[in-house]
């Protein structure tokens, strides 16, 4: 199963569904063949994309949107805010090449302030699935669900097996008592890698993969908290408005505080390149996550000496 | 269309414009848009729609977008003389305890979308004549749009979008009263010619007098103008239309009239109107 199988399987079931695009084809190429009218490209206007996706939706459709995370959540903005999300209208956004994903088409494509715009939106859902299988778990509750949903698409094959998914709740991977990291989307992989690493330096490491990032899993974060130990956000988004500013928001709400390290895109866009450049040039492979995270423990980053290999992304657009 | 019929519809408007005009207090609208578009609104929900107070969800009604919602004093106005809401529910113009004020809600019953944010609808109606086609129904989707709304790149995009799906069962209204909020259209933004603009976007036009409802009549009822393109009326009219003493007027937008001047006002439409209307009309009202 795959992305394309599963919304075809869910379109064919149910006609409330349809899909649409604004000329971004990459996961639905076969769909025009299999859903004629039910699959409409709208052309490179996504304005008028999520416009109509809102008229479709208040005739009682579900329309499943299909474009670049940035232009969608940057361009169409307004009609997101105020069409579908004053609406309160069941529009799914299926987010192409969010945060690192777009690597090598530079800043104009890098959607690393999304989440902080559509969580936003009052009513908007928020998921950011760690690989293919996470993704493929999450999305159909996404679609049955009445609420405007925003996903961080990601088809990445994982290795990881995921426990089974449930709306609004984390996947907590393991639990430690000198650091957990908190992971959302494509970046799971490699924190996976730096929990090993850190394990291997002695460490005791917990990890939560965060999956829904609105409504966030409050209970767990606070969980995380209270076991003490260094809580590190990290995240392919901008250091503002992401994870970080949610754990803050949350500790703000409890009137807590915690020992934290962000590790986030700190006021800049990205260096662009095939996604092994990128991660190694900002700082996001499994080796060095674990040697920041090493750093801020006050044990020694130089221990770490394994190079991640880092699997390059399959999309250019 | 019958003098009788004429003569109808004129009394219903001057109705319809005596509410704009007691809207244009404590608080104020924005009172020239709406009375620019009262007639086309009278002339829409009195004589060509398919929808009434009984069947404002019905699933074959047709659709009303007014997406230059900044006139919805004049919607109201022609739901409350239609019977779509209660009169005195007016009296809750920007008060807290209702949903009435200067952009449409979607609560009153009748509005089929929330707008106020310019370049919204006609997305939002194409998804709706995507759905009626997609059921094979005959439903009709209007969209009204004002003249300076048309500087919004939206717009375009989603006139590309319908004649590239031949949406015939699409159409477009534009309000043209040749002002935007500020200015006049030609002075700031021109879009003349408008109606060859739309032409070679590949929409079948019309151009009329927006206020004469015999050409209302005999426009819409020629829809669709093509099966195999969305259609578009273009209705030229008057900002203020009614008021002399505002017509248009560059700064005759927003009004926040005090409740003396909405008194002269109400004397004022009425001396405009009794020279149009027969006596029997003006009793009947």
């Amino acid at each position: 199963m795959n992305y394309e199988e599963l919304i075809k399987e869910t379109a064919l079931a149910d006609d409330r569904l349809i899909v649409m695009t604004a000329e971004n084809r990459a996961l639905i190429r076969n769909l025009p063949a299999v859903l004629g009218p039910r699959f409409i490209d709208t052309g490179i206007t996504e304005q008028t994309l999520i416009g109509s996706a809102a008229g479709l939706a208040l005739r009682g459709r579900i329309p499943v949107v299909h474009a670049l995370a940035t232009f969608l959540t940057l361009r169409a903005f307004e009609f997101i805010r105020t069409d579908v999300g004053i609406g309160q209208l069941p529009v799914k956004i299926s987010s192409f090449v969010p945060g690192f994903l777009s690597d090598g088409n530079g800043p104009t494509h890098q959607a690393i302030e999304d989440v902080a715009l559509m969580r936003g939106i009052p009513g908007m859902t928020v998921f950011a699935p760690a690989d293919e299988e996470d993704m493929l778990a999450m999305l159909p509750q996404i679609w049955a669900s009445p609420s405007p949903a925003y996903v961080r698409i990601n088809t990445r094959k994982g290795t990881y097996s995921h426990a089974p998914f449930e709306m609004g709740k984390a996947e907590v991977v393991a639990t430690g008592t000198d650091v957990t990291i908190l992971v959302y989307g494509m970046l799971f992989e490699q924190a996976l890698i730096a929990r090993e690493l850190l394990e291997a330096q002695g460490k005791s490491v917990g990890l939560v993969n965060m999956r829904t990032l609105k409504p966030v899993d409050e209970a767990t974060l606070l969980q995380v908290v209270r076991a003490g130990g260094l809580v590190v956000t990290l995240e392919d988004h901008f250091q503002t408005g992401g994870l970080y500013s949610i754990l803050a928001e949350v500790l703000l709400k409890n009137e807590l505080t915690a020992k934290v390290l962000p590790i986030a895109l700190n006021e800049k866009w990205y260096k662009p390149g095939l996604l092994s450049e990128v991660l190694e040039y900002e700082g996001f492979t499994g080796q060095h996550i674990a040697q920041r995270i090493a750093e801020k423990l006050g044990a020694n980053p130089a221990a770490i000496t394994t190079k991640t290999e880092v699997v390059e992304n399959q999309f250019a657009e | 269309m019958t003098s009788e019929k004429q003569d109808e519809l004129k009394a219903l408007a001057l109705r319809v414009r005596e509410h704009i005009v007691r809207l244009s207090t404590d608080g104020g609208c924005f009172t020239g848009a709406s009375l620019s578009c009262a007639d086309l609104l009278v002339y829409l929900y009195a004589d060509f729609l398919n929808i009434s107070p009984a069947t404002v969800n019905a699933p074959d009604r047709d659709f009303l977008f007014l997406s230059k919602g900044h006139d919805v004093p004049a919607l109201y106005g022609t739901f409350a003389e239609l019977g779509f809401m209660p009169k005195e529910r007016l009296a809750n113009h920007l008060k807290s305890n209702d949903s009435i004020y200067w952009h449409p809600n979607r609560s009153v019953p009748g509005v089929e979308f929330h707008s106020g944010s310019l370049g919204h609808l006609p997305s939002v109606g194409l998804g709706v004549a995507l759905d009626n086609r997609l059921r094979g129904l005959k439903n009709r989707t209007i969209v009204i749009t004002g003249d300076g709304e048309l500087n919004e790149g939206s717009v375009w995009e989603t006139v590309l979008v319908a004649a590239a799906h031949k949406l015939s069962n699409f159409t477009l209204v534009v309000d043209r009263n040749h002002f935007q909020a500020n200015v006049a259209t030609e002075d700031l933004i021109p879009l003349e010619p408008l109606g060859p603009k739309f032409e070679a976007f590949g929409w079948a036009v019309q151009r009329i007098d927006g206020h004469d409802f015999a050409q209302l009549e005999a426009a819409f009822g020629a829809l669709p103008f093509s099966d195999t393109k969305p259609s578009v009326i273009i209705c030229d009219t008057v900002r203020g239309r009614g008021l002399p003493s505002i017509e248009a007027r560059a700064d005759r937008w927003f009004c926040n009239f005090s409740s003396d001047e909405v008194v002269e006002l109400l004397k004022e439409l009425h001396s405009q109107e009794a020279t149009t209307l027969t006596s029997e009309t003006l009793t009947v009202r």
